[in-house]
C-alpha cells in the first residue's frame, strides 16, 4: 500500500533525503519536505486521531493551519502541546502522539462515548455537572477531553528568546499576493519584513502546478526570494506565524524551526508602521451526516497533497461541492491517478468553461450527500437530488469537499478591522479598517491568481505612499482562470434528519447542537459560539464558522451578513507559553534585591525569605538543633533583654528638598512637619485621597528646606508615584525635588536595653547621652570610622540606633557591629521576630492591620491625624467617612483564654463563634517570648468598646475564645523606646 | 500594547509606562469647600467615556516624567501627549 500511496515523482518533497519519525508509538519513514499529515497518508494511515468530546474516529481533513481533525503533542526535546499535524515538519528522530485518544486512535476506550453521543448535546457539561460545583468534576472531564497536556518542564532542545523589530510594512503571508506586496514596498527602500508560516514561500502555488510567465510557478518564487533575500532592507522569515495583532500596530511574530541555531522559538514584536495581510484563503467544509469520516478531506487538501507532497490520498473519489474551485482540483486528481468516480455539485448547472477536462466523469449537478458510509475509513457514499428523491449508492475510499473560500481575515479582525457580507463570493470580506493595515489577494477576496499578483503590487506601493510604483512592477503572465462562483448551500437536507453532521469538528459540534441551542432561544452568533462551543477550538472553526453561521440565519431568517461574524482572537494558532514568555522567567522578569549582607545571612545558615519588593531578607537564624519558634523566642529575648541587630536597609528613603518642600511634606502626611525643628523626626501616616492608608512612615527634617522621609520596604515604590504625581498634577509650580535614595544608604539597627553600650563599644564622635540624643532625633557624624547617619527610631519598642552608611561600608560596619556586641550576646534577627516584637507592641504593618477599609481613628492613632493643619490629603475623606457614624472596625488586642493557643493569622470572628457574619478578623498572631503567651492583634467591630470582653474566633472545626485588650502587651506607656 | 509619544524621549512601548490614572479637574484648594456629594463623585464616580480621553502615565522606566496623552478609547488613537497639566 505504502508505495501506491507515494507517486513516483513531483512534489516539493527532497526524495534523497528520507527522515524517520515517530507516531504513537511507531515508526514511519517520509522524506524531508514532508509535514507529519503528508507522511501518514503516505504511509497509508488513515485513522490518525480521535475527536475531543465523542471520541470518534478521525482522520486528515486539510493541509494547512485551518486543520480540524488531527492535533498532535510533540514530545521529548520539541515538546509542544496541541499542533495541527498538517502543519509540522517531519523530522528525523521526531515523537509525537496524537491527542484525544488512549491508548491510541484505533484502540481508544475513550470511544464508548460514542454509544452515548446522544446523552452529550450542546452545553452537556454547563446543565449536567453544576451541582454542587462545577471545579469537582473539571479535573475528571479535562483529563476525559481530548487535548495535550502542556510537558512538565521545559525541552532542553534550546532556549526561547525575543526579539524587538521596528519596520515600515510588515507583510504577513508569503504567497503571491505577499510576495508581490513586499516586493513592491521593498524595491523603494522601505524597511520590510515578511512573515510566512510555512516551510517555504509560495503560499497557495505551492499547492497547484501553474505556469508563470512561461516558467513553473516554483521558479518565480524562487527568484523573488533571491531578490528579496539580497536586499538589505528586508528581513524574510518562514516557519513564522503572525499570531497576534495589537494596538498600534504591535504584531506578534513567532518563528519557529530554529534548532540549528539553539533556539527553540523567537518571539518577535514588531513594531510595524503599515501592515500588508496576505494570509490567503481556507476552504470551507459542507454539512451532511458523518461529514467527520477518516477520508473525507477538504478539496484543496488533496489538491496539496497529490502538487505538493506526491501523495495520493485515496485511489477512487468522489468530490461534493458548490463552487468552482473544485474543478481545478479534479484536474489534478486525475493527473496524479486518482479515479473520480462522480462530482456532486449542488449547482443546477455547470459551465463547460469551468469543467474542461473533466470529462468522462459523472456530473451530477443539483445533488447532495445523504449518506456516508465506513467508519474508521469511508468505503462509500449516497447522493440524491436536491429536488426529489432516490439515492444512488457510489463506492470510493476519498471524499473531497469543496464548501467554498472564506478569505483568512484572522488577523484582520484582530486590528479590529471591519468584516462585510459579500453576496457574490457568499463570504466575509475585510470592510473598513481600524488601523494602518490592508489585506491582499486572497484575504482581500481575490481569488485568482492574476487578481492576487495585481493586488499585491497596488496594495505593496499604496501602502508606502508611492501608488505609481505598481505600474512599474511587471505583473507575471498566468493563465485566464474564470472567475470564482458559488452558490452557496451549506447543509444537506440530511443533515438536519440525520445526527452526526459535524458544523466543528474539531470540538464536535454538529447541526442538531446548534437547533438545540436555537430552540432555547440562542440567535446571537456570540453567544452560539460560548453555548454550544463552536468555532471555539484551536482551528478557530476556520472551517466551520460560515455553516454555524448560516445555521443562525436560515432559523431566524436573516442573511448571514446581519447575523454577522464572531471575532477571531490571538493567536491565530497554537502557541507555545514558552515563546510568549521568552526569557522572562522569573529569575529574570523579577530578579531579588539584595543588600550588602545578604551573603553574609546566608552565610550564617539563615532562612531567607522574599520581604517586600523582591528583597531578600532572613525570616530567622536557626541554631542547630533549633525549631523555627525556638530561634525566633531566642532572637525575641535577646532584643529584650539584651541587644539585638537586623538590616533595615530595604526600607524606603527619599531625600525631599525644595522651597515647598515643607508644605509639601504637610500635604502629603498627617502629622505636622513644617514645624519640626532640624534633627528631629516624626511619624506621619500617608494617606490617598479616599482617606485610606497608603503608607506609615518616620520622616525627619535634615534642614529648613530638607527632609528625609522613610517608607515601609513593600510600598516604597508605590509611594514614590504618589510623591511624584500629586507633584507634576496637582503642584506643578512647587519647587520639590525627591531623590530616591533606597539602596544609597544601607544600616544596621541595633536596639535592646544595652544597644547604647553597644554603640559606645563601636565607637563614635555623636553625643548618644538620653539628652544628648533623644527619641526621634537624627545626628550626623562617625560610627566605627564610617561617616554615619544615626536615627533613633523604633520599631521594636527598646532602645533603639539605627546606624545608616554608605552601601560600600556596610559590610564592615556589620562586621564591627557584631564583634562589639559581642560581650553583650549580640544577636541578629530576622522578619519572623520583627513581626513578634511589632505585635507585642501594637505597632501597625502595611498588609495586616492596614487593609485598604481602615482610618486612623480604627487603629486608634487619631492623634497623628494633625488638627492645625486646614487640609492633607485623606483628611476631607476620612472625616466625611466618619460623619455617617456607622459601627466600624477597630483596632484591639485579643488574649486567648488557653494563652498556649496560637491564634491562625485571618481567622473571623463572630458572635459566640456561630456561623454567622463576622464581626471581624484576627490580623496578626505570635507567641510572644517575653510574655509566654500567645498574643493577637485584631480588627473588631466597635472594639474599643468591647475591651475585657470575650469574643470567639471560628475556625473550621472548633471555636476558640479570647479576651479583648487595648493593642498593646508590653511596655503600654513607652518608656523603654524612650530610655 | 500601545505606544505613547512621550514628549521628552518619543515614541515608546506601554511597557515602559506607569498608568496614571484619567486626568480630571484639579484637586480643589479648600477641599472643605466642596459639598460631601461633589466630593464623594469627584473620587469615586469617574467618566468612562467610549471616545477621547485625557489620562496621565508616568515615563517611570524612562525619563520619570508624568505625562497627560488623548486617547481614544475606541481605536486607541492617541495624540496630544504633553508634559502633564490638569484640564
Amino acid at each position: 500500500m505504502t508505495g501506491l500511496r507515494r507517486l513516483s515523482e513531483g512534489g516539493r518533497i527532497d526524495r534523497h533525503r528520507p527522515v524517520r519519525f515517530e507516531f504513537n508509538g511507531k515508526n514511519y519513514a517520509a522524506f524531508s519536505g514532508d509535514t507529519i499529515a503528508s507522511a501518514l497518508l503516505a504511509n497509508g494511515e488513515s485513522l490518525t486521531a480521535r475527536s475531543f468530546k465523542l471520541h470518534r474516529p478521525r482522520g486528515i481533513i486539510s493541509a494547512g493551519i485551518e486543520e480540524p481533525g488531527t492535533i498532535v503533542e510533540l514530545l521529548d526535546g520539541d515538546a509542544s502541546a496541541n499542533q495541527p499535524a498538517t502543519i509540522v515538519q517531519a523530522t528525523d528522530g521526531l515523537r509525537i502522539k496524537s491527542v484525544g485518544c488512549w491508548p491510541s486512535p484505533k484502540l481508544d476506550f475513550g470511544g464508548i462515548n460514542q454509544l452515548f453521543a446522544s446523552m452529550l448535546p450542546a452545553a452537556f457539561y454547563y446543565k449536567t455537572f453544576f451541582w454542587p460545583s462545577w471545579r469537582l468534576y473539571e479535573p475528571l472531564i479535562r483529563r476525559a477531553a481530548g487535548r495535550a497536556f502542556a510537558p512538565r518542564c521545559p525541552p532542553d532542545g534550546g532556549r526561547y528568546e525575543a526579539r524587538n523589530w521596528h519596520c515600515d510594512v510588515l507583510v504577513a503571508g508569503a504567497g503571491p499576493a505577499g510576495l508581490m506586496a513586499a516586493l513592491t514596498a521593498a524595491r523603494s527602500g522601505s524597511r520590510v519584513l515578511l512573515a510566512d508560516q510555512g516551510m517555504e514561500a509560495g503560499g497557495s502555488l505551492l499547492d497547484q502546478i501553474v505556469e508563470i510567465g512561461g516558467n513553473s510557478a516554483e521558479e518565480w518564487v524562487a527568484d523573488t526570494v533571491a531578490e528579496l533575500s539580497a536586499m538589505e532592507n528586508v528581513v524574510h522569515l518562514q516557519n513564522s506565524l503572525v499570531w497576534a495583532y495589537r494596538e498600534h500596530n504591535l504584531i506578534l511574530v513567532c518563528e519557529r524551526d530554529l534548532h540549528r541555531e539553539g533556539i527553540l522559538e523567537r518571539n518577535w514584536r514588531v513594531r510595524a508602521k503599515r501592515v500588508v495581510i496576505a494570509t490567503g484563503s481556507t476552504e470551507r467544509m459542507l454539512v451532511f451526516p458523518d461529514n467527520d469520516r477518516p477520508g473525507i478531506m477538504l478539496a484543496s487538501a488533496v489538491r496539496s497533497y497529490v502538487n505538493r507532497f506526491a501523495v495520493r490520498p485515496g485511489t477512487r473519489a468522489v468530490v461534493v461541492t458548490n463552487n468552482d474551485s473544485a474543478y481545478s482540483a479534479i484536474r489534478d486528481m486525475l493527473s496524479a491517478g486518482i479515479e473520480v468516480a462522480a462530482v456532486v455539485d449542488s449547482r443546477e448547472s455547470v459551465s463547460e468553461t469551468v469543467s474542461r477536462g473533466t470529462g468522462g466523469i459523472e456530473l451530477l449537478s443539483g445533488h447532495e450527500i445523504a449518506r456516508v458510509f465506513g467508519r474508521r475509513r469511508v468505503r462509500g457514499v449516497s447522493v440524491m437530488p436536491i429536488e426529489g428523491r432516490g439515492e444512488q449508492h457510489i463506492d470510493c475510499d476519498l471524499v473531497a469537499v469543496s464548501g467554498g473560500w472564506n478569505p483568512s481575515v484572522q488577523l484582520w479582525s484582530q486590528s479590529r478591522g471591519a468584516l462585510r457580507y459579500d453576496e457574490a463570493l457568499a463570504a466575509f470580506v475585510p470592510g473598513k479598517a481600524a488601523q494602518p493595515a490592508v489585506c491582499a489577494g486572497a484575504a482581500a477576496g481575490d481569488f485568482t491568481l492574476e487578481e492576487a499578483f495585481m493586488g499585491g503590487a497596488r496594495v505593496g506601493a499604496n501602502i508606502i505612499g508611492e501608488p505609481e510604483l505598481a505600474h512599474g512592477m511587471k505583473i507575471p503572465a498566468v493563465d485566464q482562470e474564470p472567475p470564482y462562483r458559488i452558490q452557496p448551500i451549506w447543509h444537506a437536507r440530511s443533515a438536519s434528519v440525520r445526527p452526526h453532521s459535524f458544523v466543528d469538528i474539531l470540538n464536535d459540534v454538529t447541526l442538531q447542537d446548534l437547533h438545540i441551542a436555537m430552540r432555547e432561544g440562542f440567535r446571537s452568533v456570540e453567544l452560539m459560539k460560548r453555548y454550544t462551543t463552536a468555532g471555539m477550538g484551536m482551528d478557530q472553526g476556520r472551517t466551520g464558522n460560515m455553516a454555524v453561521i448560516s445555521a443562525i440565519a436560515d432559523a431566524s431568517r436573516k442573511s448571514p451578513g446581519d447575523v454577522g461574524v464572531t471575532t477571531f482572537r490571538s493567536p491565530t494558532a497554537p502557541v507555545s507559553f514558552g515563546s510568549i514568555a521568552g526569557i522572562r522567567e522569573a529569575s529574570v522578569a523579577l530578579p531579588y534585591r539584595h543588600t550588602p549582607v545578604t551573603e553574609w545571612n546566608i552565610e550564617q545558615d539563615a532562612v531567607m525569605y522574599e520581604a517586600g519588593a523582591r528583597w531578600r531578607r532572613p525570616g530567622y537564624f536557626p541554631r542547630p538543633g533549633e525549631t523555627m519558634q525556638d530561634a525566633v523566642n531566642r532572637e525575641a529575648r535577646a532584643v529584650r533583654e539584651s541587644v539585638g541587630v537586623y538590616d533595615g536597609s530595604p526600607l524606603g528613603t527619599f531625600e525631599i528638598k525644595g522651597k515647598d518642600a515643607p508644605r509639601f511634606l504637610d500635604m502629603l502626611y498627617t502629622s505636622s512637619f513644617s514645624e519640626l525643628a532640624v534633627g528631629q523626626g516624626r511619624y506621619g501616616l500617608m494617606l490617598s485621597d479616599d482617606g485610606l492608608i497608603l503608607d506609615d512612615g518616620v520622616s525627619f527634617r535634615l534642614g529648613k528646606y530638607r527632609y528625609l522621609a522613610s517608607t515601609s520596604t513593600a510600598h516604597a515604590d508605590a509611594v514614590y508615584r504618589h510623591m511624584t504625581k500629586f507633584l507634576a498634577i496637582e503642584r506643578p509650580n512647587w519647587e520639590v525635588w525627591i531623590a530616591d535614595l533606597t539602596s544609597q544608604w544601607a544600616n544596621a539597627t541595633i536596639c535592646g536595653p544595652l544597644a547604647r553600650k553597644t554603640l559606645s563599644a563601636l565607637g563614635t564622635d555623636i553625643d548618644i547621652s538620653r539628652k544628648g540624643f533623644p527619641f526621634m532625633a537624627l545626628r550626623e557624624g562617625t560610627v566605627a570610622g564610617f561617616p554615619a547617619r544615626v536615627a533613633r527610631v523604633s520599631f521594636t519598642g527598646e532602645v533603639s540606633f539605627e546606624i545608616n552608611v554608605r552601601p560600600r561600608d556596610m559590610k564592615a560596619l556589620w562586621a564591627a557591629v557584631m564583634e562589639a556586641g559581642r560581650e553583650f550576646g549580640i544577636t541578629p534577627v530576622g522578619s519572623e521576630t520583627s513581626h513578634v516584637l511589632r505585635v507585642e507592641k501594637g505597632f501597625l504593618s502595611t498588609g495586616h492591620e492596614v487593609d485598604g477599609t481602615v482610618d486612623p481613628f480604627d487603629l486608634g492613632m487619631g492623634w497623628v491625624m494633625s488638627r492645625k493643619k486646614s487640609d492633607f490629603i485623606g483628611k476631607r475623606s476620612v472625616f466625611l467617612r466618619r460623619k455617617s457614624g456607622k459601627p466600624r472596625r477597630r483596632l484591639v488586642g485579643l488574649l486567648t483564654l488557653d494563652a498556649r493557643r496560637v491564634l491562625p493569622e485571618g481567622a473571623p470572628i463572630t458572635n459566640g463563634g456561630r456561623k454567622e457574619p463576622t464581626e471581624g478578623f484576627v490580623t496578626a498572631s505570635v507567641w510572644s517570648a517575653v510574655n509566654e503567651r500567645s498574643v493577637a492583634l485584631a480588627l473588631l467591630e466597635d472594639g474599643r468598646d468591647q475591651l475585657g470582653a470575650e469574643v470567639h474566633i471560628r475556625l473550621p472545626d472548633e471555636v476558640i475564645a479570647a479576651t479583648v485588650t487595648s493593642p498593646c502587651f508590653h511596655d503600654p506607656e513607652g518608656k523603654l523606646l524612650r530610655g | 500594547m500601545l505606544e505613547i509619544e512621550c514628549p521628552f524621549c518619543g515614541s515608546r512601548d506601554e511597557r515602559e509606562f506607569v498608568y496614571g490614572g484619567p486626568a480630571g479637574p484639579r484637586r480643589p484648594d479648600d477641599p472643605e469647600g466642596v459639598s460631601d456629594t461633589g466630593w464623594v463623585d469627584r473620587l469615586i464616580v469617574p467618566e468612562n467615556p467610549l471616545g477621547p480621553v485625557l489620562e496621565h502615565w508616568w515615563h517611570l522606566r524612562g525619563c520619570g516624567e508624568w505625562v497627560t496623552i488623548r486617547r481614544d478609547t475606541q481605536t486607541h488613537e492617541t495624540n496630544e501627549a504633553r508634559r502633564e497639566q490638569c484640564r
